[in-house]
């Protein structure tokens, strides 16, 4: 490790990097900028893990924002608790994973996987970067899981353990699953290709007789682990569509299986003939592989949270003056909760303390905390900000008012209110006349010779077998899935696509998605602020993390800060200042005292007073989000537009005038109002769009037929939705949806390509004239150039409409 | 010729092990995660002497 110059040393954190202020924090001669990150250091270098310190500088996270009372990890002694989070236990071993936000750097991955040298009891961890998350084995005799979280927080990698972890997870064994039916496929028809090459060669009597029908056979064999193993999700899915009357994109897939299977071992043992075995391998091969392809996942995000993966997993009750940490689910209604600092709400109550500051962003959107008093009625979701406040429970969380909506009847996803894909439509037709092509072929045939007749009849199911077709969408559509990731459009399966294209009507939330709390519009009123009083402000809210105060700051752009010797902030109630003896106060109107402000003018105030004299007062309204009136604009000619808010209506005017007067304003809208919203507009037969970024739009979001969460922090939590947008690309919404209709015109130019090799191949199927050869031929000939014609469409649209940039570093 | 009998037996019993191994890769999760090995393969393995351990460097001076 290179010598640290030692202005280096005074300037920063070893740990975390941040700038140091105290003098004394200092521990082999290296400098720490609080007392948790120089505890992290000491447990560290007692450890002999200081290699942790070289892999990255500063690899940490400033401790000094921890929370840390001691009994918070209780709970985890509760072994109802214990037993829902372990993955695995035995007599010596137990196995948990976590899921630890903190993963950033390679030193976090080689720290957490040196955890066994740290504690003896720990057997061995081992991380998942891209999730996040890491396994740990530890001998539950000798530590208990409690001491385990806590080692982890002390080095300031606290897990984060929600609600819905007790709920038992379900492993990826899906995908692992089509991974080895892929393998199998791939093994089987590898094998059957090189088995069947002197057949395509047979004018040349490469081998004898006795090679051919070992070769036949062998291919036989091989045949089997796919048609009854490999292709195995294919039946199943057909047999469920037959069963509800429909005809989906598997039923033509498997009736040319079946046809390939039963007339290639006919051919084979009847006729001495080769069959098409290596073409039904292959069939297997390239669908699975556009299954796939399909399936692109973004690990990281979780697009099916509800609640419970954002609630808190226990909470502090308190019972005869004493506290005690126990589990959510164990809360019962009258308990009184203890709730401190940036700790959620757990369940909608009333307030027992004096004051509260509820900020309820995750809820509304809106990040302004709202002052409550004593006796008022608080609704679960929201986090308290400041000391902490005593609560009596009125509702068990799962029947709170905003929780009350998951028992909504649009939670149990019924699939029969969303579109069905273009390839499910199409198959129908495509499955009917294959099969009247398919008789009448063998009518015709029937009189003159049989054997011919019952060829032609297979031939065409075999030829007719719509791989191309089938191969289409997948392709299509996974890659569309993958251009959106670019852009920080995430969505959850390629279905979604489909249904973004026939979109006819949208409908915003308004708080925290068209308007956005960061591009506040501020006016202050009052005594002019000399430039002193300003250099004063700037200088108080410069130390302040308060949303309103960084919007202040924002405000005073032109002054210069002056030192401040003390400056105080008060949580909940405003910042406290002295400069020349004065005291100056800016905050809440209790606490600087101001004046009332005019009524109708709805949006934030903060107050300002020296010496108790009121001078003025900020008034902060949240603005339109940036590219809002565009997006709104590109959007009117095509779509009917809705916009649904919980606020009053005072806003109507402004945000008409703003946007646009050929929308549809809905204001006082609860979270279940908006769901019903969207509920009469799907009766309406319209196809509908939600985009909304609070819990208090979950509702809505499930009912649409495509929900949109927008979010700042896309790992970060956002209600259960079909697809994730990053706020920065807010403005390329219109770009979304007409690059989804266009996909949807490529899978349809795609059909229309396979049916020219269906006409091809049926052709001369109907004559009696397909051999093993051309179908081999045909069959990865018209599947290729299908994937190359989808993956060169989309890109090429893709890059029109600017989604994917060319000369990105 | 019959040698090519032979060949295909070993052939066939080659794919049947590649096969096999890709299954036991597959349960080990080795499909799971194909980051973080990328990054692991970079950290010095050997374990550090510790402080514990240098007593015994005295001892074995002596």
């Amino acid at each position: 490790m290179k010598p640290v110059s030692s202005s280096e040393i005074q300037a920063k954190c070893y740990h975390c990097g941040e700038t140091c202020e105290q003098e004394s924090l200092v521990f082999d001669d290296r400098r720490f900028c609080c007392q948790g990150c120089k505890l992290v250091y000491e447990v560290l270098s007692q450890n002999d893990l200081c290699e942790y310190y070289q892999m990255e500088s500063t690899p940490g996270k400033s401790q000094k924002a921890n929370s840390s009372f001691k009994n918070r990890f209780d709970y985890l002694d509760d072994s109802e608790v214990i037993q829902k989070l372990l993955d695995f236990k035995d007599e010596k071993e137990s196995h948990i994973t976590f899921y630890i936000p903190l993963i950033h750097c390679a030193s976090c991955i080689w720290l957490l996987e040196n955890l066994f040298q740290i504690n003896k009891s720990i057997f061995g961890s081992r991380v998942d970067f891209v999730k996040k998350k890491v396994q740990i084995k530890f001998s539950h005799e000798q530590i208990s899981l409690k001491e385990v979280v806590t080692l982890l927080s002390t080095l300031g990698y606290e897990p984060k353990i929600n609600l819905s972890d007790l709920d038992h997870k379900t492993k990826n064994s899906i995908d692992r699953k089509t991974l080895t039916k892929l393998g199998v496929a791939g093994f089987c028809f590898g094998n059957m290709m090189l088995f069947s090459l002197p057949e395509y060669f047979s004018e040349a009597r490469l081998l004898g007789e006795d090679f051919k029908r070992l070769f036949d056979y062998l291919n036989v064999v091989l045949s089997l682990p796919i048609v009854f193993y490999s292709a195995s999700d294919y039946y199943l899915s057909a047999w469920n569509a037959i069963r509800q009357r429909k005809i989906n994109m598997d039923v033509p897939i498997v009736l040319g299986i079946i046809a390939f299977f039963l007339y290639s071992l006919w051919e084979i043992f009847a006729q001495g003939n080769a069959g098409y075995m290596d073409s039904l391998g292959g069939l297997l091969f390239f669908l699975l592989l556009g299954k796939i392809y399909q399936q692109k996942t973004f690990a990281t995000l979780e697009f099916d949270r509800d609640y419970k993966s954002y609630f808190p997993i226990a909470v502090t009750r308190l019972v005869q003056n004493r506290e005690e940490v126990i589990p959510l689910f164990k809360l019962q209604v009258g308990d009184v909760v203890l709730v401190r600092d940036e700790e959620l709400i757990p369940a909608d109550s009333l307030l027992l303390s004096n004051h509260a500051n509820i900020d309820y962003s995750f809820v509304t959107g809106e990040e302004v905390p709202v002052p409550k008093c004593k006796g008022e009625w608080i609704y679960a979701g929201g986090r308290q900000k400041g000391d902490s406040v005593l609560l009596t429970i009125q509702k068990s969380p799962s029947q709170s008012y905003l929780t009350d909506l998951w028992n909504n009847e649009s939670f149990e996803k019924s699939s029969t209110r969303l579109l069905e894909p273009l390839a499910n439509r199409i198959s129908g037709v495509f499955t009917w006349s294959v099969l009247t092509i398919a008789v009448v072929a063998f009518v015709f045939w029937f009189g003159k010779d049989l054997s011919i007749a019952v060829k032609a009849f297979t031939t065409v199911l075999i030829v007719a077998c719509p791989c191309a077709l089938s191969m289409s969408t997948p392709f299509t559509l996974g890659n569309t899935l993958r251009i959106f990731g670019k852009s920080k459009f995430y969505l959850k399966n390629a279905a979604v696509v489909e249904r973004l294209a026939l979109l006819d009507t949208l409908v915003f939330d308004k708080t925290g998605t068209l308007t956005d709390p960061a591009n506040a519009s501020i006016e202050y009123f009052g005594e002019p602020l000399s430039s002193e009083t300003q250099s004063i402000l700037k200088a108080m809210v410069a130390r302040s993390t308060h949303p309103l105060s960084n919007r202040i700051n924002l405000f005073l752009t032109k002054a210069d800060p002056t030192s401040l010797a003390n400056v105080q902030e008060i949580k909940g109630s405003g910042i406290l200042a002295d400069y020349k003896n004065q005291e100056f106060r800016l905050g809440s109107q209790r606490f600087a005292g101001g004046l009332d402000h005019p009524i109708g003018k709805e949006g934030n105030h903060v107050y300002l007073s020296v010496e108790g004299v009121n001078l003025g007062y900020f008034h902060i309204q949240s603005g339109l989000r940036e590219g809002a009136v565009k997006v709104v604009n590109d959007l009117i000619p095509d779509y009917e537009l809705h916009v649904l808010s919980g606020d009053h209506a005072h806003e109507r005017e402004s945000l008409i005038q703003r946007l646009s007067s050929r929308l549809n304003f809905n204001f006082e809208q609860s979270p279940k109002d908006k769901l019903n919203y969207l509920k009469a507009l799907n009766k309406q037969e319209k196809n509908t769009l939600m985009v909304g970024d609070g819990l208090n739009d979950a509702g809505a979001l499930q009912e649409s037929q495509v929900g949109i969460a927008i979010t700042d922090r896309v790992s970060h939590f956002s209600p259960a939705s079909d697809a994730i947008l990053d706020a920065a690309s807010f403005d390329k919404i219109p770009s979304f949806l007409s690059f989804a209709k266009q996909s949807r015109s490529i899978i349809k130019a795609s059909f229309g390509l396979s049916f020219l090799y269906n006409i091809v191949g049926i052709s001369l199927a109907v004559q009696g004239l397909l051999s093993p050869v051309l179908c081999a031929i045909l069959m990865p000939l018209s599947s290729i150039s299908v994937v190359v014609f989808t993956t060169l469409a989309t890109n090429y649209m893709g890059i029109r409409k600017g989604l994917i940039h060319l000369n990105k570093p | 010729m019959e040698v090519i009998f032979i060949l295909i037996a070993v052939s066939l019993i080659l794919a049947v092990s590649f096969l096999f191994l890709f299954f036991r890769a597959m349960k080990d999760g080795q499909f799971d995660d194909d980051y973080t090995p990328s990054v692991r393969i970079l950290f010095e393995n050997q374990p550090k002497k510790s402080k514990k351990d240098q007593p015994k460097k005295t001892k074995s001076y002596e």
